[in-house]
């Protein structure tokens, strides 16, 4: 095949237009680019006597028994106690159990056990 | 979508290059159809001057060629009111007759020769023209990183590999992955757990670039994203188990031979891009959009390596049984893929075994130690017979469900072995099943698949989690476009 002398530097020149030389290279974000929310901690209550203190067993087992004697504990200093549980512990607490003890509770304690 | 394309002007347009021999052979048959029908518009590719006879346009950023799908020069096309009505390219003499409608046309020539690769198929260039023509709605935020930046380095530091480089996801790399999908970009494909954030195919895309995915994987990684993060597979949990667990992939179908999948020697190990890639865009997907970072969310105590990628395909066509897709409902001929929430795989050595009872319960024995040989009912496993044992069951007639039933037969225990206590174990079954006789595994907890090299008396196990609604189900999911 017979080519011109020039052919490939126009081959060439098409290419620099569409491959510029390499400076910093830009990419797509990977995550989910959301910044989480912050929030403040409240105030801790200086006596829990009279606050209605929600105990939430995760269902892991003996969660109940570590919680049985917090129960006791917080009786004993004048708290109301409510019992909650998540169905299962592998997974979030239900929408609706969150809400159930947000409206009912002042201060709420969530047990780990095994 | 497409950026606006350039008009077509009416008439012949014929699109060439200096470079391609069969262009230099037609270049007199261009002055005949200018001069019969003074309609003929050519576009040149590469020499502004080429074919000087005709006078050319240069189309020098691709933008004629990549609108009108060149593949090959020279490309004829007939249009008529501004579309385009017929195309031929390459020099088929009758097809350029027939369409210019001059009867003699090249009749010097002979009746065919090939055509040349369009320069906007280049592979070197192709990926820049789709990024620059196609108006595709990828929305990602941009990062740039400085001249100076080791955009290798830069993405550890930024928090988003799993400790193995990345591939840096540039907006070319994104839009080839893209194309390997007929998923429109922002399509959610499911809410990621932990964060609980939408996930669309464009972030998939992303991911699966970073992974080292070629774009005909894409139908797979969405397929098992779609299994892995939804409450019955529980995405959450297998995150944040203290377990060693991650989602194991079991892919099924002509597709995985398509794709390159392994199913044969080293299944399980390295070496196979499509099983290595897909895994690696999951747990990549999760880790980045889902927001599950060991240390954080993800709580195992030891995890496994496979955490990094663990996907594999079955060997369907060695199988002496049904295959795990069509088990689970998949109609045959189907790629479907299966996520289980799995450990690392272990061996089971039995070399001497040649009745398919004696393999049986060699398979059972080490089956037993799933997770504790006390422990039954609530974890599942994968089996994952190679072709030496298959042989055994295969010569014998032994298929899925008998090997199945075989196994829940020979791995009943009785509680009085199992409770809490017994053969000074404190671990084990509450002591009020201690009179019941029991399985090692619920109905369906063995998941049954044929993988592996053609030599190697082994097989492997792979056990799992919490099973059912308080841990994770098996999940199964068609593979889509």
């Amino acid at each position: 095949m017979v080519q011109s002398a020039q052919t490939p530097s126009l081959v060439s020149s098409a290419r620099d237009i569409l491959i510029p030389m390499a400076t910093g290279i830009t990419i797509l974000d990977p995550t989910n680019e959301s910044t989480p929310a912050v929030r403040q901690l409240l105030a801790r209550p200086a006596s829990v006597k009279g606050l209605t203190v929600g105990l939430l067993d995760i269902s892991k087992p003996r969660g109940n028994v570590f919680l049985n004697r917090i129960e006791e504990l917080l009786t004993e200093r004048g708290a109301k106690v409510l019992r909650f549980s998540k169905p299962t512990f592998t997974k979030p607490a239900p929408v609706d159990l969150r809400q159930e003890i947000a409206t009912q509770c002042n201060l709420v304690i969530e047990a780990l056990a095994d | 979508m497409s950026s606006v394309a350039p008009d077509l002007p009416n008439g012949f347009v014929v699109i060439v290059k200096r470079e391609c021999a069969t262009c230099q052979m037609v270049e007199p048959i261009l002055s005949h159809i200018a001069s019969a029908t003074n309609s003929l518009t050519v576009y040149t590719q590469d020499d502004p001057t080429f074919p000087s006879s005709v006078s050319p346009i240069h189309d020098e950023d691709l933008s004629v060629s990549w609108h009108y799908d060149i593949d090959t020069v020279p490309t004829l096309i007939k249009v008529v009111n501004g579309k385009e009505v017929e195309r031929t390219f390459g020099w088929k003499a009758t097809d350029w007759q027939r369409i210019t409608g001059i009867a003699d046309l090249g009749a010097d020539l002979p009746a065919m020769r090939p055509g040349c690769g369009s320069m906007s198929v280049d592979p070197d260039i192709v990926d820049k023209l789709r990024a620059k023509f196609t108006d595709s709605p990828v929305i990602a935020r941009t990062v740039e990183f400085s001249a100076a930046e080791d955009e290798f380095e830069a993405m550890y530091a930024r928090g988003w590999t799993d400790g193995l480089p990345v591939i840096p996801p540039t907006r070319e790399r994104v839009l080839r992955m893209l194309t390997g999908t007929t998923r429109h970009p922002q399509d959610v494909i499911a809410i990621a757990p932990p964060d609980l954030v939408e996930l669309t195919v464009e972030k998939i895309a992303i991911n699966a670039v970073m992974a080292g995915c070629l774009p005909e994987y894409m139908p797979w990684v969405i397929a098992a994203l779609e299994a892995v993060c939804n409450d019955q597979f529980n995405m959450h949990g297998v995150l944040a188990t203290t377990m060693p667990v991650g989602p194991v992939i079991i892919c099924n179908g002509p597709g995985t031979r398509a794709i390159g999948m392994n199913s044969g020697i080293n299944a399980f190990g390295q070496g196979n891009r499509a099983n290595n890639t897909i895994g690696r865009a999951v747990q990549l997907t999760i880790r980045n959009v889902g927001g599950g970072r060991p240390g954080e969310v993800d709580r195992a105590t030891h995890g496994n390596p496979g955490k990094i990628s663990f996907c594999f395909a079955e060997d369907e066509e060695g199988s002496p049984f049904t295959s795990l897709a069509t088990e689970r409902g998949v109609p045959l001929g189907q790629n479907a893929i299966t996520v289980f929430a799995g450990e690392g795989p272990r061996c089971v050595v039995d070399q001497l075994a040649r009745t398919p009872e004696e393999l049986t319960n060699s398979l059972v024995a080490s089956l037993q130690t799933v997770h504790h040989p006390k422990l039954v009912i609530g974890f599942d496993a994968i089996l994952t017979i190679s072709p030496d044992h298959g042989r055994v069951y295969a010569e014998a007639g032994w298929d899925r469900e008998r090997l199945i039933a075989e196994i829940t037969e020979r791995s009943l225990t009785h509680g009085s072995e199992l409770v809490r206590g017994a053969r000074d174990m404190a671990e084990g079954i509450p002591p009020h099943l201690k009179d019941a006789t029991l399985p090692k595994f619920r109905p369906g907890g063995v998941l049954l698949t044929y993988a592996g090299g053609g030599a190697g008396l082994f097989s492997s196990i792979v056990a799992g989690w919490a099973n059912g609604a308080i841990g994770s189900d098996p999940v199964t999911r068609i593979v889509g476009s």
